[in-house]
């Protein structure tokens, strides 16, 4: 039987926020266990929470970026379950009103096909606190911190058919929380969480099968092997003549296989109900359009104006986009250099993009900026330098050694363009190899190449390559 | 009305201010002389469940010095006790249980926050229903509270202890909780004023939550004229309570004395009916023509929902407060069994033997109204009542100025017969339930006795009506004196 994957996405992102959704406390990472939960976060007895403005701003500017429903009402319901990291015994978190309705979102797929996903609802809630089962000898510690971290709940539709698709999504969510500035996109400190609703069913079929949550999913690389694993599973579970349970599966990356977690016997009744002491969040027009005012261009009308603006490839445009400070970084540079758009694609996407990978940096920590970028794409493209010599240059930049202008001052790595200079050296060279002039010239096209390696070693690697080439050309034939 | 030769602790707030400000007496005195009201008589009466005396009597030297240096304000040296309901910084607040008896906050509820920065010196936290669940004040894990007319009567409750308290003059004021009556119900046996002013007037942050959608903190005590002191510093919006009103409050003494020329006032028929005690009826009837007699005109209204409040009120709140309660969980804070085996077991030995059997029995029915499945047929349904109910005062309320009736249809009870029949306990806050449903203000005063034990009148307003409920509870405890009444032991 043909099998399709029907998967939908729960992506819990956190809000770059400074301080809690309910409380004053910081929402820093890695502070000393429970140094950051105030009596609110503690759910002390008396306690109140007050909503976080920025929260909801954060949430409002994500609404709009998927041209979702914005709310002009929305509630905040409290979901009743009992767990030692949860202090009130209850989390807050929006059920029947979320702040984000229907929206959807365009995806690409590394082979360049592309698809409308849509997203059901977003809505805000408080995070949890964290269960320390190491170092307690048997015993749970309790660290509070992150209770009360807000959290936007990213539901998608049913609208993906393969663990790919599942990914180009997450990938593309990814992007956009990081282009709005409201979440950090840590994936390792849990800033970006991704659950997966999996099913199959035969192809052709209208209703969906049963399907499974896979949990603990905290790369994208994983998400493709839990998917796929879960996937084949469910497929094994059907043609042996079983039934899919619906269940909470963990994913195990050292393994690589789902386990099951909790079937739906055991899953809790939430009793949710709206929570009294928080009123509901009202949005009027004003404060949308204030909103929407401070969106930056979003990931795809980035790509498609790189594509227009700079005569870009759509595959240039896309890597060059796919993070807003990379694209920053471009735009920047490509500024001071006032050169082709295309040089400054190239070394950002090539040289700039593998020496930040090999050092594992991202682009804002990046040794060369780009003014010092820009200062040398200006020196490749007045041809002060050759491409190696630009390469030195820059091995030079990222070392920390000064700026394009100074370096090659100071290295002395001046390209020589004067056609005299060149050819004086060329004549010197062939003067040294007479018998490999007399092979050149007999026919043998291949010891060209030797005369060019040592016309540029004489030149000390510095004679414009091009000029090099027709000047000796010239000679040999003359 | 001052009176020279009353006791100390049976003077108003304004006799007392006039006492220290003159250096008739210094706050320590003052504060010392309670201290002592209360050695003698709270170990037969049972209002307090700590009594602070070393920080009362450092608050009440820094009052003194204070007033020596003229910067006292209304409230400086004034003692007074909070229903142990609030958070208290560094002393016990156990909210009536076991769950909370080692409990040590470690942070001032606004209300006693303000209460203190106002200068006033605190005995010590009173007595209260288990997590303010009941009408008797029996249900506290640190035993019954009595009533001071009657030692074979409850006070009533929840806030029973701040009501006897001030009844028996072991203090001149206190804070109080009302969830379904708990400041008016007491008030009202223990022959003293108390109010409940408007959901959202007084700070919650800080108040040990029963059912957060009704919980309102507020002042008693002798007069309502106190009660207005009182409320002047409890009052307010607080930026820590999202529920607090940001309307800006009042100077609730200014407008104490307005004539009562023409005030229109509203008797609901179903607050008269079958249920009510003759006894009762007659006082509430002598009330309404002394207010007759001070110009005021009445007339019959309906309140047709009325009968359908106590469903609702037992829906919605024990569903707050089976969420409310799930903080107390053994982990952080609070009681927690010995050697638990698992997870679980921490989790049901430390609330069983934290909770008491009322406040397990309204968890239990918080628990069942919302679960998946009979969310709708419960508590939708009893937020639709709630609606319809608030509709029913606000109707009335456009007609006439305040609604006036029964506390409560009865006398105060006698000690060990309302639990017998808890549902029968629930009725009798069939006239104050209403009120927290629509988050009307409303105050209870004294206004006679049936059965040798004290009645209280019900005087209900619009939202944020405070200074006309206070003006028109003054207006008459300035031509009665039911309100100076002192139970024979306690003079």
């Amino acid at each position: 039987m043909q099998w399709e994957t029907v998967i939908g996405l729960e992506i819990h992102a956190q809000l770059a926020t400074k301080s809690k959704i309910f409380s004053g406390s910081s929402t820093a990472f890695g502070a000393e266990p429970n140094t950051q939960a105030n009596v609110v976060d503690l759910g002390m007895p008396g306690a109140l929470p007050v909503l976080n403005a920025e929260a909801v701003r954060l949430a409002v500017t994500f609404g709009l970026a998927i041209n979702a429903v914005v709310n002009r009402r929305s509630i905040f319901a409290r979901k009743n379950y009992f767990y030692p990291d949860l202090p009130k015994g209850y989390q807050i978190s929006q059920m029947d009103l979320p702040i984000v309705a229907r929206g959807e979102i365009l995806i690409e797929q590394e082979d360049g096909t592309s698809q409308t996903v849509g997203i059901t609802r977003a809505h805000l809630e408080e995070d949890a606190g964290k269960s320390l089962h190491e170092d307690f000898h048997g015993l749970t510690g309790i660290d509070l911190n992150r209770a009360g971290t807000p959290l936007l709940e990213i539901v998608s539709e049913p609208d993906m058919r393969s663990a790919k698709e599942a990914v180009a999504y997450a990938k593309t969510i990814h992007s956009l929380v990081r282009y709005l500035g409201m979440c950090d996109g840590n994936m390792q400190e849990g800033s970006f969480r991704v659950d997966a609703n999996v099913s199959v069913r035969p192809k052709g079929q209208a209703e969906f099968g049963t399907r499974a949550e896979v949990k603990n999913v905290n790369s994208f690389r994983f998400l493709e092997r839990a998917i796929n694993f879960e996937v084949e599973r469910q497929i094994d579970v059907l043609e042996s003549g079983g039934k899919v349970v619906q269940e909470t599966r963990l994913y195990d990356p050292d393994r690589d296989e789902t386990r099951s977690m909790r079937s739906k016997e055991e899953a809790h009744d939430y009793r949710y109900f709206p929570d009294p002491d928080l009123l509901p969040v009202v949005l009027d027009e004003a404060y949308i359009e204030t909103v929407h005012a401070g969106l930056p261009e979003l990931p795809n009308d980035k790509k498609q104006r790189f594509v227009k603006q700079y005569a870009l490839s759509p595959y240039d445009a896309s890597f060059l986009t796919a993070e807003r400070e990379l694209a920053d970084y471009f735009e920047n540079a490509l500024k001071v250099a006032g050169c082709e758009a295309k040089l400054a694609a190239n070394w950002v996407m090539g040289d700039l993009s593998a020496a930040l990978n090999k050092a594992g940096l991202e682009i804002k920590q990046s040794p060369v900026n780009a003014d010092m970028l820009g200062g040398l794409l200006n020196r490749i493209a007045d041809n002060t330098l050759s491409g190696k010599l630009a390469k030195e240059v820059f091995e030079a930049m990222w070392a920390g050694e000064g700026g394009a202008d100074a370096i090659i001052e100071k290295k002395g790595l001046k390209q020589i363009t004067d056609e005299g200079a060149i050819a004086a050296i060329v004549d010197a060279v062939l003067a040294q190899f007479p018998e490999q002039v007399a092979e050149f010239r007999s026919g043998k096209d291949k010891v060209f190449g030797f005369l060019v390696g040592q016309v540029m070693k004489a030149a000390k690697g510095k004679a414009n390559p091009a000029q090099l080439n027709a000047v000796l050309k010239q000679r040999l034939e003359s | 009305m001052s009176n020279s030769s009353t006791a100390i602790h049976n003077k108003t707030l304004s006799e007392l201010r006039g006492m220290l400000d003159d250096k008739q007496i210094s706050a320590q005195e003052l504060a010392q002389h309670f201290i002592q009201r209360i050695r003698t008589h709270d170990s037969t009466l049972n209002c307090f469940v700590s009594v602070t005396e070393d920080l009362a009597l450092l608050a009440a030297q820094q009052a003194d010095e204070q007033i020596a240096a003229g910067q006292a304000g209304l409230m400086t040296g004034v003692p007074l006790a909070h229903k142990d309901i609030f958070c208290t910084k560094g002393v016990k607040t156990s909210c009536g249980s076991r769950m909370l008896d080692t409990f040590i906050a470690p942070y001032n509820a606004t209300v006693v926050e303000r209460l203190h920065q106002a200068g006033t010196v605190m005995l010590g936290k009173l007595n209260m229903d288990e997590f303010a669940m009941g009408s008797t004040s029996e249900s506290s894990y640190y035993g019954a509270t009595k009533n001071p007319w009657d030692m074979q009567a409850v006070p009533g409750g929840s806030s029973g202890g701040s009501a006897a308290a001030i009844a028996a003059g072991l203090t001149p004021i206190a804070t109080g909780t009302d969830t379904g009556g708990s400041i008016r119900q007491p008030a009202a046996y223990c022959g003293i004023t108390g109010l409940k002013p408007t959901y959202g007037r007084v700070s919650r942050f800080g108040m040990v939550a029963y059912a957060s959608s009704l919980d309102q903190g507020g002042p008693m005590a002798r007069s309502a004229e106190d009660c207005a002191l009182l409320l002047n510093v409890m009052a307010g919006f607080d930026a820590r309570d999202s529920t607090s009103s940001e309307q800006a409050s009042e100077d609730y003494s200014a407008q104490l004395n307005i004539d009562l020329t023409g005030l229109k006032i509203g008797l609901p028929r179903e607050y008269f009916g079958s249920g009510l005690d003759a006894g009762v009826a007659q006082a509430i009837d002598e009330a309404i023509t002394e207010f007759q007699k001070l110009g005021a005109e009445v007339r019959e209204v309906s309140l047709p929902n009325s009968e359908l409040a106590i469903p609702a009120y037992y829906v919605i709140a024990p569903a707050e407060a089976s969420s409310n309660l799930s903080r107390f969980d053994g982990v952080r804070f609070g009681h927690r069994c010995d050697a638990p085996k698992d997870l679980t077991d921490l989790y049901e030995r430390s609330r069983a033997e934290g909770f008491g059997d009322e406040v397990k029995r309204r968890i239990m029915i918080g628990t069942y109204a919302l679960s998946s499945g009979y969310y709708d047929a419960y508590y939708l349904k009893a937020q639709r009542v709630r609606r319809l109910i608030a509709n029913d005062f606000q109707r009335v309320l456009s007609e006439v100025d305040v609604i006036m009736g029964p506390v409560t249809p009865s006398v105060a009870p006698n000690l060990g017969e309302s639990f017998k029949d808890p549902v029968a306990m629930y009725l009798s806050d069939i006239y104050t339930v209403p009120v927290n449903l629509a988050g009307l203000p409303a105050i209870s005063i004294p206004v006679g006795f049936a059965h040798n034990r004290p009645v209280g009148l019900q005087v209900i307003g619009n939202a944020f009506a405070e200074s006309k409920l206070l003006n028109i509870a003054h207006r008459f405890q300035q031509v009665t004196d039911w309100h100076r009444q002192i139970p024979d032991a306690f003079k």
